[in-house]
């Protein structure tokens, strides 16, 4: 398998009135072909940004993306996306890279038809008539579980529920059979019950369009389920990279555990309860100067003030940003 | 979409009484309106007399009745000043009134919307902050007020236009742009106001992230949604301009429905008075159902009564 | 995989750099204040009204009622003919413009308060009760207030102010009574939104008393938006007061008002310009002072416009 995105060491700033926002301080990963790979991290982390970022998708100013390089193998061969004019980019998006947000009653357009809404995407990059795109976005719908398509394509999407206007943004999402779908927190705004449903339809089309998926959330209960790897970020930064196993039973970032023990769990015994990690979450209107999660970690020692911490190989396909070893109880050798 | 019209026609029906159980109300807030209605200088036997024959004697309920079922066939009585019937004279004078406003109006939409849109996609530029100026000049400065300095520039020292009248075609443009001006600065605002917001909307982004061309996102995405907004502000602004015109009518002697106002307040001629009250108001709520209607066929979330 | 080079910002210096030095903090406030010049310029022009207002009888070099028909329509200090004597000139009596205008002042700010003061009271009331009843009693002042609304509002104002006769209480009250309905529909909003929000629910199930809950959560919320809706309704009082007095329905003749100035100044509008246009001109300065700051409030005290701000 090959990568089909490689984000390097990438640096996004917001310039406010309030000072810097420091919001990506240095990301990066890779994305193999039919992988999905779930980011998480709490608001702030960053998660949103670094991938809105790479496809021009923050307000610029007072966005900017300083550092950094984004290698997308889409229809054109290897190329970064950092570099692309506005135009090139808004041929990659909806067109080879598919988005779903967060809040299905408010990404959809209150006033225009939901098939116009599906429509309009497949005669912008595929080409089509009006009258094929129709044909198109009914098959689109079926395809994602909505019951009376041609009914449905000339409804309002005030006239939907949650769950089926998620539907109906996951329809345009891979309605150009794009490469890669990013999912920002698709199922955070949803009732559990519809959540599951939500999840269980992605994993269907992932099979179906043998797609990569970029799972956005902040809830490492979700992950499991979904994803083959994850990418925990703190402070704008990656602290932990693992296959999804790996991460939840060997946690090597003391974030990361704090994470999963914020996590409800079935078998957990007397003695492990429910815990919250303490303090909050960092300033971004400071420099990085020292690792971010420092103020809030209890095995923090005096290098972990004085240097960021990069990411340190730590097993197959595990990364870590951490000087402390969790496992053998003291500061790595690194 | 009939329901609501249906229940919109109603409610416009009932505001329409309500205007006059206001008017009638009103007449009679000061106790006597027979006082009211006479010269100051009038003898108490001439004041009886007026009051005998006005029916101001009679029990209130029975007052109600007849202005009631006056008011239904359109017969608000005499006007004290002409001694003929105050409405048709009132009907007479509603074109030039609906000239001056639809004029200024169109003033205040062909400036104030480009403006608008161009401070909204382009905030912080030259003509954005032309436009802002342009719009709180248009709200600070009493029109009353820029209306004589613009008689004694442009038609008295310029002599470009006449000082008053509607004689000419030329007599409508003074007095139009100063009862447009203040519009036209809210409409410069709630466009840009309402462009900026638009833009800032999660489907915004969605239309973005779909890559669709930028001119596809502002004319299908954007624009559609600032209509909105825009036709009631602009349906409410008219409204606002019939039944504003007052000084502008008085300074530019426009022989609309303000300056009859104006003028039947000075002959104490409350028939007259009364019918201008409620004939401006059935005007203007009858404008008010129009832009309603407008706002339901570009707003689904209403013709589907949401 | 490998690392990626990420760089590391490798820093000996204080790690608790959270203290900004004096000069940073000067070009913070700095920033401030020129990203809100506008409203500082609105600030400055009421307050110089407001000053004007109430120091009148101190700022003004004549008794603004003081008839000297010898010198009267003198034209403005600055061009021929006009003295340093009588800075705006004088009108067709002879008063002091400039004298005038300063007390003016007075008249326009006590009918843009005092008309606040009672359509703010009266439209907070009733709008607090329509939106905690709900219901019937909701619905029946919602639709008195929208009746009033889709009036034509200057013809109702102005046949208000022609049965009720000149003076200045007669002035307050029409303002402060037609204004209620404005002032009570926010607060109904502002209430509905609260409600909805749930944190009022949350301190009744947390065992807060009613005026508690006024007091510490509902006031707070509403003082935002009243006071910026207060700052525009009197600015548009102080205008409607001034047209009022154009058309000869205002306070009595006999006050110096803005309006009342205009309204003697047409008479002389060819000849003698200057009368009508210097209270024509305090007019807009207030009215753009009041614009300004009112733009300014409304940016600084509602947090969902604040962000919207570029």
């Amino acid at each position: 398998m090959s990568n089909i995105l490689e984000v390097n060491n990438l640096v996004t700033k917001f310039y406010t009135l309030d000072g810097v926002v420091n919001a990506v301080n240095g990301v990066s990963f890779d994305l193999e072909e039919g992988e999905t790979l779930a980011i998480v991290g709490e608001s702030g982390s960053g998660k949103s940004v670094t991938m809105m970022s790479l496809l021009g998708l923050i307000p610029m100013p007072p966005g900017k993306i300083e550092a950094g390089a984004a290698f997308f193998s889409g229809d054109e061969g290897r190329r970064d996306l950092l570099q692309m004019s506005p135009d090139e980019l808004r041929d990659v998006r909806g067109g080879q890279i598919g988005f779903v947000f967060q809040d299905p009653i408010s990404t959809l357009n209150p006033i225009l038809t939901i098939g116009e809404q599906i429509s309009e995407i497949l005669t912008r990059h595929k080409g089509m008539s009006k009258d094929a795109a129709r044909r198109r976005a009914i098959e689109l719908l079926t395809q994602v579980g909505i019951p009376d398509p041609e009914l449905r394509y000339k409804a309002f999407p005030f006239q939907f529920s949650g769950g089926m206007r998620q539907r109906v943004v996951i329809a345009i999402a891979i309605a150009c059979t794009p490469k890669i779908i990013i999912a920002d927190e698709p199922t955070t705004a949803l009732d559990v019950t519809v959540q599951a449903q939500i999840v269980d339809l992605f994993k269907r089309l992932r099979e179906a369009l043998g797609v990569a998926v970029i799972w956005i959330t902040h809830d490492l209960g979700v992950v499991a389920g979904v994803a083959e790897r994850v990418l925990v970020m703190y402070g704008g930064r990656p602290v932990e990279i693992a296959l999804v196993n790996d991460l939840y039973e060997h946690p090597q970032h003391p974030y990361t555990l704090g994470l999963l023990g914020a996590l409800p769990r079935m078998d957990a015994r007397e003695s492990e309860r429910l815990v919250s990690i303490k303090g909050t979450p960092p300033d971004l209107l400071l420099p990085l100067r020292h690792c971010p999660f420092a103020w809030r970690c209890e095995h923090a020692f005096d290098r972990c003030w004085q240097e960021i911490p990069p990411l340190i190989t730590v097993g197959e396909q595990h990364q870590t940003s951490c000087f402390y070893d969790l496992e053998e109880g003291g500061p790595r050798d690194v | 979409m009939q329901r609501y019209f249906i229940s919109r026609l109603v409610q416009s029906v009932l505001l329409l009484f309500g205007v006059l159980l206001l008017v009638f109300i009103m007449v009679r807030v000061t106790g006597d309106p027979a006082t009211l209605m006479m010269p100051r200088e009038a003898s108490p036997e001439d004041v009886e007399a007026f009051r005998e024959k006005m029916g101001f004697n009679d029990p209130t309920l029975v007052q109600f009745g007849r202005f009631i079922s006056g008011a239904i066939t359109g017969d608000f009585g005499n006007s004290l000043h002409f001694k003929t019937p105050a409405m048709p004279m009132v009907v007479g004078r509603l074109p030039a009134t609906v000239q001056l406003a639809l004029t200024g109006l169109v003033f205040a939409v062909v400036v104030g919307i480009p403006l608008g849109l161009v401070g909204g996609f382009n905030p912080g530029s030259v003509i954005d902050n032309i436009g802002r100026f342009l719009a709180l000049l248009g709200q600070s400065v009493p029109n009353f007020w820029l209306a004589l300095i613009m008689i004694l520039y442009f038609a008295v020292r310029l002599q470009w236009f006449p000082s008053f009248g509607r004689d000419e075609w030329k007599s409508v443009i003074m007095p139009a742009f100063v009862l447009g001006l203040p519009v036209m600065g809210q409409i410069v605002r709630l466009t840009r106001s309402a462009v900026l917001e638009i833009r800032g909307e999660d489907f915004i982004r969605t239309a973005h992230s779909k890559g669709l061309m930028l001119r596809t996102i502002y004319t299908k995405h954007v624009l559609r949604n600032v209509a909105i907004p825009l036709v009631s502000v602009i349906g409410v602004q008219f409204g606002y301009m019939l039944g504003g015109s007052i000084y502008i009518e008085f300074i530019f002697s426009w022989p609309g429905m303000g300056q009859l106002l104006q003028q039947s307040i000075g002959w104490r001629d409350f028939p007259l008075v009364q019918a201008l009250a409620v004939f401006t108001s059935a005007v203007v709520l009858g404008l008010n159902l129009l832009t309603d209607m407008a706002y339901a066929i570009i707003d689904p979330r209403i013709r589907y009564g949401k | 995989m490998e690392n990626k080079d990420i760089t590391t910002q490798r820093t000996s210096d204080s790690l608790l750099d959270v203290e900004r030095t004096f000069k940073e903090r000067l070009a913070y406030a700095g920033r401030f204040l020129w990203r809100d010049r506008s409203g500082v310029i609105g600030l400055v022009l009421f307050l110089i009204v407001v000053i004007a207002a109430v120091f009148a009888p101190q700022i003004s070099p004549y008794d603004p009622l003081e008839q000297n028909l010898r010198d009267n329509k003198m034209p403005p200090a600055w061009s021929d003919g006009g003295s340093g004597d009588h800075p705006f000139g004088t009108d067709n009596l002879g008063r002091d413009s400039f004298s005038r205008i300063v007390y003016g002042a007075r008249v326009s700010l006590t009918v843009g308060f005092f008309g606040v003061l009672i359509a703010g009271s009266l439209g907070l009331v009733i709008g607090a009760i329509a939106g905690y009843m709900g219901g019937r009693v909701d619905t029946a002042i919602m639709s008195i207030i929208n009746l009033i609304l889709s009036l034509p509002y200057l013809l109702f104002v102005v046949f208000i102010a022609s049965v009720l006769g000149r003076s200045l209480l007669n002035v307050i009250l029409i303002f402060g009574i037609t204004d209620a309905p404005i002032f009570a529909r926010v607060t109904r909003g502002e209430v509905l939104r609260m409600r909805e929000s749930g944190y009022v629910e949350s301190a009744i199930s947390a065992g807060a008393r009613w005026p508690r809950i006024i007091f510490d959560h509902i006031l707070p919320n509403l003082i935002g938006p009243l006071i910026t809706l207060a700052t525009f309704e009197m600015s548009a009082m102080i205008f409607y007061e001034a047209g009022l007095g154009f058309l000869g329905l205002s306070v009595p003749p006999t006050i110096p008002s803005w309006g009342n100035m205009l309204a003697a100044g047409r008479k002389y509008l060819q000849a003698y310009p200057w009368i009508a246009a210097f209270p024509g001109l305090a007019i807009m300065f207030t009215s753009l002072g009041m614009n300004l700051l009112g733009d300014w409030l409304r940016d600084v005290l509602d947090p969902r416009l604040r962000r919207s701000r570029k």
